[in-house]
């Protein structure tokens, strides 16, 4: 049977891992190859790694970052942070991601899904979306630069957008929930889950074994990432997939 | 050495990796001669089918096809196991090796696809492939065609119906999944290859 993915996000800047609460106040988490190492070792079914600085100055660093998580990861790793081209796609695939996620790059021309999936299938192109609640009204909005800016479009609209592009998965981040533990969306996740036919990654607001249940069962998704309620050892990460195995959802466990 | 077939298709750094942590001497070549002097040979593959195309074109089949009369060990992932059947509803004009009868479908349209995530193995007793490997052990699969269950298939899976993980006959085997990405148990059948 398909499990339920149990996905551990690093956020990185400058080489180290951090960690924000609702895409601010960062704290230093660790060194990025370390920890993946270690989120493999305790039953993480894959590892994202996000450069959440993503400045040009920084891309030499980011490929060398990636280069030394890779090289000691047999598990999906995939890398996302401010890859705008082809070109950027390329020096983070031959340094070792098996799969890159776009955000703003794609929002920004949509026809880049489409490029890197020729080149590369659509198995290594994830799409994420950060989502949030319109005020008042239905529905969700994207935001791009890390959250920084709204973009007037819809969440769900864009997701099939991205999807008929050539999309291999959808990462949808709440930004409403990211960072609070308080749960994840499972209204924003279930809508666009069920809307498309490629798999959801649900992030954004992980916190007891109870909020992953239901995001996989209400919610519909396909995976869940979650970064801090693992780094500072606030839940490890075998213990949430005994428990959810013991739940009823299909887990990779034992591993 | 061992061969790693490069015909364009997708990212070969994973595989490399995983035999190089696996200290096998590797290497990643399109090079048909090289093909033809190799004591193993693996295609590995993420991409379209259609993409086995450049294999024709370079000669790289011609090498390869007598490579396996010889009795070269062979190993084909993901598209390269598809390819080693007779054909693929994603390229239908693209002709496969034809080492296994039948043909490779899309998922049904009452599951997602592609086929994404670690999802667990049958296996049969008796493959040298899977030796150490226990039945049940789950490994990473992505793709959105599958190979049926043939007389050869040594492990099998279920998504939207049962298909073929992996097949195996004499020194010709395929895997599905990617186990290059499937941890320690990937690992374990890599080195198992490595080891014939």
């Amino acid at each position: 049977m398909l499990t339920k993915r149990i996905i551990a996000c690093l956020d990185v800047t400058g080489g180290r891992v951090v960690k924000g609460i609702q895409f601010e106040q960062l704290r230093d988490a660790g060194d990025p190859a370390e920890l993946a190492a270690a989120h493999a070792e305790a039953g993480a079914d894959e590892i994202v790694l996000l450069d959440i600085s993503a400045t040009h100055e920084n891309r030499a660093t980011l490929v060398d970052t990636v280069r030394r998580t890779a090289r000691q990861l047999f598990i999906p790793f995939t890398v996302g942070g401010g890859i705008r081209s082809l070109d950027e796609a390329r020096a983070v695939f031959d340094a070792g991601a098996d799969k890159i996620s776009i955000n703003s790059a794609a929002i920004a021309d949509a026809s880049l899904i489409t490029s890197i999936a020729e080149r590369y299938g659509s198995q290594a192109v994830i799409v994420a979306i950060d989502a949030k609640r319109r005020n008042g009204e239905n529905g969700f909005e994207v935001y791009i630069s890390g959250g920084r800016k709204a973009t007037g479009r819809d969440a769900l609209a864009w997701a099939r957008e991205a999807e008929s592009r050539g999309a291999g998965e959808i990462l949808l981040t709440s930004m409403d929930r990211d960072g609070t533990g308080a749960g994840f969306d499972c209204e924003l996740t279930r809508l666009i889950s069920e809307a498309l036919n490629i798999p959801v990654i649900a992030s954004g607001g992980g916190g007891d074994t109870r909020s992953f249940v239901d995001v996989f069962r209400d919610g519909r998704a396909d995976a869940a990432l979650a970064a801090s309620i693992f780094h500072f050892g606030l839940r490890e990460l075998a213990d949430l997939k005994r428990e959810l195995q013991e739940a009823g959802i299909p887990m990779r466990w034992p591993c | 050495m061992i061969a790693v077939v490069d015909y364009r298709a997708g990212n070969l750094t994973s595989v490399k990796k995983a035999l190089d942590h696996l200290k096998a001497e590797v290497i990643v070549t399109r090079d048909p001669n090289i093909v033809a002097k190799a004591e193993k040979i693996i295609l590995p593959g993420v991409g379209h089918f259609s993409a086995t195309a450049v294999l024709d074109e370079s000669g790289l089949r011609t090498a390869i096809r007598e490579q396996i009369e010889r009795g070269v060990p062979f190993l084909g992932i993901c598209v390269g196991m598809q390819w080693m059947f007779g054909s693929s509803e994603e390229s239908p004009a693209a002709a496969g090796l034809g080492l296994f009868s039948g043909r490779c479908e899309r998922f049904p349209e009452n599951v997602k696809s592609p086929h994404v995530g670690w999802n667990s193995l049958t296996c049969r007793e008796g493959s040298r492939l899977f030796h150490s490997v226990p039945s049940g052990s789950f490994v990473y699969f992505t793709h959105s065609y599958r190979a049926p269950v043939v007389a050869e298939t040594v492990a099998r899976s279920e998504y939207g119906g049962e298909f073929s993980a992996a097949i195996e006959r004499g020194h010709l085997f395929g895997v599905q999944f990617h186990p290059e990405k499937s941890g320690a148990i990937g690992l374990q059948l890599l080195q198992n290859f490595c080891a014939l």
